[in-house]
């Protein structure tokens, strides 16, 4: 057993970003609707990156706070709204206006970014996908190519690896070794995390080895390529984390009328990100009573027998 | 009895429900072809099983659902699995028999734009993108589309094509080798129109109550072909309503 691999890897979120994440770098936060780390995006703000590659399928409110406060040059995306509520508008503004910076967009649909990071986990030099025959997203992406089938059954679509340096995967629980289990929508964190140079995992809580060995079908990341760990409950609010809080959708609803406006995004950064230490910070001024409204009630799945072997 | 007063949004999610009489699985989007995904399963279609694209099959959602995304999606679901599985395993393996989309422009074939109003290099209006639409219309067994009729959104030429219908009419879809059989049906609050002849191209099949064929050419961007007999849709039924009222959508978020 290699020693890296079996090393403590707790660290404060500020020294997790302060060693992964440099300026000009890519940055895959990733988490479908939940289990998005706006920690670390937050942490990214205040150490004020800059020309950063962002990349995520559904760049939400972190991407649309982080392109506001000027940390990237570029989004990667495969679908851009705010969730059930509509539009992101400081990307928008970045892309038609250039505030606070120009942004260039790389778009997929979501089963091509999703084969990006498959081909990027598994060290392939492409995926193939039956996608986007006849649509003009070819010519909008030239990354996207139709090639024939080697074994002639004509054109299929295919997409390159992708290989962020760092991805940020937030989840239910680790050990001290970043082994991570996760429960809910597996979205795409797996292919991510095997697919990133390096990996940074959030998780709400940090529990014994021997729970995650109990219930080894439920590990998505083992500690092998997880470089740093981090314990940050309530990590991926105003997300949410399936069976510890529900989404704070108050929260995206607010963001869809406060966004308009740049100079509100600038006082909300101030008072929200920048005037704030850290996350616990954040969690102490949100209040512990809202976190309480937003615990759903307990669902609980019976237990399984793995079996003694002996 | 006088006849029950219903909105638009109601008739439109009462017509997708009908139509999904029969089916065995169905890729939902949130909104209107949520609710009217689950007044199906309530009426037309119990052994519906909802398939959303963040990885959920078989969903049974105690409320209803903000985003696809939504947690209720996950508890009490028949299996939940990752985007690359569903798309590859449930999507592209066959095993969507309907999708519900939807766009922001439509052409006479069916071909969809959820990208950009004007030049994509330089946007009047940067729409969300595909997502997985350009994926589900390219291998959904049959795809229904559910859309406002507006002459800004059925246009002669779409401004990008994201997600391909009937491509440019005939057997185009099929010489490119699209698997999934394309465009069958568009829902809109006046009418619902099909592509059932030869050269597939959008003609009007059923006209809602109190509308006129000269209503919908009205909102339509191009000479608009009849089907040899148009059928006059029955007004949504005390029970559907009942149903969209109390039971789906209480706080009437999408009517």
């Amino acid at each position: 057993m290699n020693n890296a691999a079996k090393a403590d890897k707790l660290v404060s979120m500020q020294e997790a970003i302060t060693t992964y994440v440099r300026d000009d770098c890519s940055v895959c936060i990733e988490g479908f609707t939940g289990f998005i780390s706006f920690a670390a995006g937050h942490e990214i703000i205040r150490q004020r990156r800059r020309n950063l590659t962002l990349i995520r399928m559904t760049p939400d409110l972190i991407y649309d706070q982080m392109i506001a406060a000027g940390t990237a040059r570029k989004l990667m995306f495969s679908y851009m709204g705010n969730p059930g509520v509509g539009s992101l508008y400081c990307i928008r503004r970045a892309v038609e206006k250039a505030v606070p910076c120009p942004l260039e967009l790389e778009e997929y649909s979501h089963y091509g970014l999703v084969g990006r990071y498959a081909a990027g986990a598994s060290r392939l030099p492409f995926f193939a996908l039956r996608s986007y025959v006849g649509s003009d997203m070819l010519a909008a992406n030239p990354l996207i190519k139709l090639i024939d089938d080697p074994y002639g059954t004509g054109k299929i679509a295919v997409v390159p690896p992708l290989n962020p340096d760092v991805a940020i995967l937030h989840a239910q629980r680790a050990d001290r070794q970043g082994n991570t289990q996760l429960w809910g929508l597996l979205g795409m964190q797996k292919e991510v995390a095997f697919a990133a140079k390096h990996v940074i995992v959030v998780v709400e809580e940090v529990v014994d080895e021997s729970i995650i060995r109990a219930d080894p079908n439920r590990t998505l990341i083992p500690g092998l390529i997880v470089d740093a760990l981090v314990h940050e409950p309530y990590g991926a609010h105003p997300s949410y984390v399936q069976g510890y809080y529900d989404r704070d959708n108050e929260s995206y609803l607010a963001w869809d009328k406060l966004s308009q406006d740049h100079a509100a995004v600038v006082a909300w950064l101030a008072e929200w990100v920048y005037g704030l230490e850290n996350h616990a910070a954040y969690v102490r001024k949100v209040g512990q009573e809202h976190f309480v409204k937003l615990k759903p009630d307990p669902l609980l799945a019976p237990s399984v027998d793995y079996g003694r072997y002996r | 009895m006088s006849e029950p007063t219903y909105t638009d949004s109601e008739i439109m999610i009462a017509v997708a429900a009908r139509v999904l009489e029969g089916a065995r699985t169905v890729f939902v989007g949130v909104g209107l072809p949520n609710i009217a995904c689950n007044l199906a399963r309530y009426t037309v279609a119990p052994d519906l099983e909802l398939i959303y694209e963040s990885g959920v099959y078989g969903a049974r959602p105690e409320r209803l659902p903000l985003s696809i995304g939504d947690p209720t999606l996950v508890s009490g679901a028949t299996s939940v699995v990752s985007m690359a599985d569903l798309f590859g395993l449930y999507l592209q393996r066959g095993l969507v028999e309907v999708a519900l989309l939807g766009g922001a422009q439509i052409d006479r074939y069916g071909n969809l734009n959820s990208t950009v109003i004007g030049d994509y290099a330089k946007p009047k209006t940067r729409l969300p993108g595909s997502g997985g639409a350009c994926e589900i219309a390219t291998n959904a067994q049959r795809t229904f589309m559910i859309m406002r009729l507006k002459r800004r959104a059925f246009v002669e030429k779409l401004d990008f094509l994201t997600s391909p219908g009937h491509l440019t009419g005939g057997d185009s879809r099929a010489r490119l080798g699209l698997p999934g059989g394309g465009p069958e049906l568009v829902i809109t609050d006046k009418a619902t129109l099909n592509f059932a002849n030869p050269n597939r191209e959008m003609q009007l099949s059923a006209l809602y109550p109190g509308v006129t064929v000269k209503d919908v050419q009205a909102e339509v961007g191009w000479p608009l072909r009849l089907a040899e007999t148009i059928q006059e849709t029955t007004a949504p039924t005390t029970e559907e309503l009942r149903l969209i009222r109390e039971e789906l959508d209480p706080h009437a978020m999408y009517r």
